[in-house]
Formats: C-alpha cells, sequence, structure tokens
C-alpha cells in the first residue's frame, strides 16, 4: 500500500478533514518507526549482554572467532570453497536438462507413451527415494573399482554425477508440478492454430511453466550450493573439510565460522536475486 | 441466397456426417449431420451442455469423435491416418476465454502459427501479423501484453491469431459470452465484417438478434441431435418444432 499525500493536479487543494488526516498518518508512522527501532536495539542489548557475560565467552570467543587464525585459514578455506562453486555449476546445468527430460517424460500423453512415462516415473522413484550420501558412496567407491577401461576414476566426477542424479529427480517433479499448472486451453488454443504437440510445449507451455517455478528452482540451487560439498566424503577438498583439515592442526574452529560466512555470501545475494526475479515475474504478469 | 441453398451446392466446405460423441456414460452428441457451404455462417443454439462447443471441438479434431466423419474439403479429417496438426492449421478457432498466450506479446501471439506451423520467415510473418492486427484495429496494441487489454480487444486479437493464417473454416465458440455487455458490440461488427468477406463460419451463441442478422442457417441443437435447421427467419422466427419454440422462449423472458 502507498500512503503519501496525494499531488494535486487540477485545482484542488486538500479540505481540512484531509490535512487532519495526512499529519495524523505522519504521526503515526514517525511513533512506529522509533517503537521498533527502540524494540530493536533493547532485543540486541539483551542477547548480546547474556551471550559476553557468560562464563565461557571468553574460551567461546579465542575458539570461534580467533581474527588471526581466520586470516590464516581464509586462503584454504576459499580455494576449496571455489570447487564447491564449479562443482554446483557444471551439476546445475547438468541437473536442468536432465530434470526437463524426465519431467517431458512423465507428462506425455497416450497409451503409446505408457513406457516413456514409466521409465520417468521409476527414475524419479529411485533418485529421489535413495539417500544422496549412498549414492555417493555407490558411485564414487563402487565404479572406480570396477576397474573398466575408459570408466572414470575421478571421485569429482563421481561425486558429481551422484548429485545430479539425485538433484535431477527432485527438479524433475518441479518442472512436472509447472507443466500441469498450465490450463488444458492454452494447450487446446496453440493445437487449435496446427502446432504439434512438441511446439506446443516448447513455445506455449514450458516458457510459462518455468517461469512459475523458478521461486521454487532457486530454492534448489540454494540448497545444492550447500550440498556440493557432499563430494568431500570421496576425499575431494571442499571449503568444509578444508576447514576441517585447518582446524585439526590446533582445534580453533574459527576456519569453520570462515566457511559458513563464505557460504552465506554465496546463498544471500541468490536469495535477493530470487526476491527480484518473483517481483519483476510479479509485476509482468499481474498475477502470479 | 438462402441457406439451404447454400448447403445443397455441390462441394460443402465442411460436412459433419452421422456424428457421435459420449463422455463416459454420457452421450453429448448422439447422431449429427451437417454441411457448411463456401461463405456460409451456420449459427449453432440451443441450451448448455446442448454439444455445440463439443461439436466444434471435434471439427477442429480436439475431441476425437466416437463415431461418424467430418469431411474438411472432401477430404475425411477423422480419418486416423491423417495429419490432424495440418488439418487443425486450415481450421480457424476462437474460444469462449480468448485464450491468448500471455507470455507472449499481442504480435507475437497473431506470429506464432505463420512463423512455426507454416513455416514463415519472421519478418513477412510480421508484417502479416501486423496486417492481421490492423484489420481488426489493434495494431497500436503490438507489443502489448494480452492481459493489458480489455476482453474485446482480446477476442479481437484472439480471431487475428486465428485468421492470419488464412482458415477455410472459422469455429466461434461463445465468443462474447465472457464479454462485459458493453464489449460485445466491437467484436460482433468484427464477425459481420468476416462474413461479408466471405469467411465461412460455424458460430455458437447466445446473441440471438446477432444470429438472426448474420445466420444463412440456424442450427437448434437438443437432445445431442439438430433439432431443427433452416433460415434463421424460419427457425427463430416460425420454429415448427415444440422444443425450438420452448428454447426460443425462455431466453425471451
Amino acid at each position: 500500500m502507498v500512503h503519501g499525500v496525494p499531488v494535486p493536479t487540477d485545482d484542488w487543494t486538500p479540505s481540512a478533514i484531509e490535512r487532519e488526516r495526512t499529519a495524523y498518518r505522519t504521526r503515526a508512522t514517525r511513533r512506529s518507526a522509533l517503537v521498533a527501532a527502540m524494540a530493536s536495539v533493547a532485543v540486541l542489548a539483551v542477547v548480546a549482554a547474556a551471550v559476553t557475560s557468560s562464563p565461557g565467552w571468553p574460551a567461546f570467543r579465542e575458539t570461534f572467532f580467533n581474527w588471526d587464525k581466520a586470516v590464516d585459514s581464509l586462503p584454504a578455506v576459499a580455494q576449496g570453497l571455489w570447487l564447491n562453486i564449479r562443482v554446483m555449476l557444471v551439476c546445475a546445468v547438468c541437473i536442468a536438462v536432465l530434470g526437463m527430460v524426465v519431467a517431458i517424460m512423465r507428462t506425455a500423453r497416450g497409451p503409446v507413451m505408457f513406457p516413456v512415462r514409466a521409465l520417468g516415473t521409476a527414475y524419479v522413484d529411485l533418485f529421489r527415494g535413495l539417500p544422496l550420501l549412498l549414492l555417493l558412496f555407490l558411485l564414487g567407491f563402487g565404479m572406480p573399482s570396477l576397474r573398466l577401461a575408459g570408466l572414470p576414476t575421478s571421485a569429482l566426477f563421481w561425486g558429481g554425477l551422484a548429485i545430479t542424479l539425485s538433484y535431477s529427480a527432485y527438479v524433475a517433479e518441479v518442472f512436472r508440478s509447472g507443466i500441469e499448472s498450465i490450463h488444458p486451453s492454452q494447450w487446446a488454443a496453440a493445437r487449435s492454430l496446427g502446432l504439434t504437440y512438441r511446439q506446443t510445449l516448447r513455445h506455449v507451455v514450458l516458457p510459462q511453466a518455468i517461469r512459475r517455478v523458478t521461486p521454487a528452482l532457486m530454492n534448489d540451487v540454494v540448497s545444492l550450493q550447500k550440498d556440493s560439498g557432499l563430494v568431500a566424503v570421496l576425499g575431494v577438498v571442499d571449503a568444509i573439510r578444508a576447514a576441517q583439515i585447518e582446524t585439526s592442526v590446533d582445534y580453533n574452529f574459527t576456519p569453520y565460522v570462515v566457511a559458513g560466512a563464505l557460504f552465506l555470501l554465496l546463498t544471500i545475494p541468490m536469495a535477493r536475486f530470487t526476491d527480484w526475479l518473483a517481483r519483476r515475474q510479479g509485476l509482468r504478469s499481474g498475477v502470479l | 441466397m438462402t441457406g439451404s441453398a447454400l448447403s445443397s451446392a455441390a462441394s460443402p466446405v465442411l460436412a459433419v456426417e452421422h456424428l457421435r460423441k459420449a463422455f463416459g456414460a454420457h452421450v453429448v452428441l448422439r447422431d449429427v449431420s451437417l454441411s457448411v457451404a463456401q461463405g456460409e455462417c451456420v449459427v449453432l443454439i440451443g441450451a448448455s451442455g446442448s454439444g455445440k462447443s463439443t461439436l466444434l471441438r471435434c471439427v477442429n479434431l480436439l475431441e476425437r469423435a466416437d463415431d461418424g466423419i467430418v469431411r474438411l474439403d472432401g477430404v475425411d479429417i477423422t480419418d486416423p491416418r491423417v495429419d490432424a496438426d495440418a488439418v487443425r492449421s486450415r481450421i480457424g478457432m476462437v474460444f469462449q476465454a480468448y485464450n491468448l498466450f500471455p507470455h507472449l506479446s499481442v504480435l507475437d501471439n497473431v506470429t506464432l502459427a505463420p512463423i512455426r506451423v507454416h513455416k514463415l520467415a519472421p519478418e513477412p510473418a510480421r508484417a502479416a501479423g501486423l496486417a492481421m492486427l490492423e484489420r481488426v484495429g489493434l495494431s497500436h496494441k503490438a507489443a502489448a501484453r494480452p492481459d493489458s487489454l480489455s476482453g474485446g480487444q482480446q477476442q479481437r486479437v484472439a480471431i487475428a491469431r486465428a485468421l492470419v493464417s488464412t482458415p477455410r473454416v472459422m469455429l466461434l465458440d461463445e465468443v462474447t459470452s465472457a464479454l462485459d455487455p458493453e464489449l460485445v458490440g466491437e467484436v460482433l461488427d468484427l464477425l459481420r465484417d468476416l462474413k461479408s468477406d466471405g469467411m465461412t463460419m460455424i458460430l455458437n451463441t447466445h446473441e440471438m438478434g446477432f444470429a438472426r442478422q448474420v445466420a444463412d442457417t440456424v442450427c437448434f441443437l437438443d437432445g445431442g441431435g439438430i433439432v431443427e435447421q433452416g433460415s434463421p427467419d424460419a427457425v427463430l422466427g416460425h420454429p415448427s418444432h415444440a422444443r425450438t419454440r420452448q428454447f426460443l422462449s425462455r431466453l425471451r423472458v
């Protein structure tokens, strides 16, 4: 809701009643802003006082917020984070493609397409049902042990594949819900123009469906940013594994806090971007 | 020229023969036969649920008929060996709720089929689209989003979208039913123009005054079949069947 004084565009001047109402609204707004600010400061002060006056605080500060340790561990943790980012980017692209393929398979129509639908459903059932960690172990340790010629042995490759397979199952369901949310009248209109099933999907249904599920997909992207670190169980050094190594030197946990801060630096801009995207779409379509 | 003279012409644009369509146990169309000549305007009237929309959807192959034949220019289009997409590209359809594509601009709505179905290059498609928008009086809205338009404007865009592929026949399904009363006129004016340009059309409507003006033939549907068929004067003015009289008298109340 937009508050504000109406701008006179003609010979209108606010009546006495309107001037009094405007003055009241201004006073009320100022008062509630002041109350909110004071309350926030009070709550923060109480929490800060409680934490810093706790008996363990000096030791806690030394172990988790040691500035020198933070500076020392930053390069190693940042290098680990670079691996997280690369895994995330490559997997995100593969997940988007595979998820879309599975979603299209699951929404295929007609008795002829039954095997395609069944395959899609089986994929989702399998890879959404298996814990990601289990998948990582099975692929990461199992596949290289087959010692098949030509099969990659890189832990990073198998780890990335495990993440892609698992996330694609979730993303496929998000895409499917988007496709199914498009009203049948859109299909009817497109088909009545002579567009084929494939053309209707490509030019009419998917563009609308993808826009609708973007907020849900961004949720999965943020989740993926963090889960990209799970490849560490296969012996690859990501940000958290790097922090763990740094910590093991002197049992100072500051590197974990550094890793946490770096993850937040990644995910918070992503969250604001998602909000911005959703708002822009809402403005454009008027209804979403 | 009267409707009956037109329908008895040698080669109808569209011929429906003994069409049957049921949804589960509910038989919507029992045995419908209809012939539409070049340039003829056939108006279907009847209560809601009498199968008017289903008939149009069967003609456009959006619904698969359970039995019977639909011929377009003499060719049986209900034959499963026929390419349904190619058939639909030669039949224009306009829906009650406009069904414009909300993610595309008005012009892109109109040029989608020319570019994707008829494989026109973007430039000629754009020119054809703008010319068609000009014809429905909306070329100044070419870049707008459909939902920024009034209902009447949206329906005129939908008509332009169907017309741009120069269809053999236009199917108009209750095209004014969702419109505010003051917006109905602009759409009916456009349909009147179409009729005078010689477009072959089948339309469902509740606008009896309009039906009387533009129809060559009026068909009254009831109980899954065409109960009465003839010139607007005959069917609307002097209905011979009791069920037709009953339907019309309910409308006039």
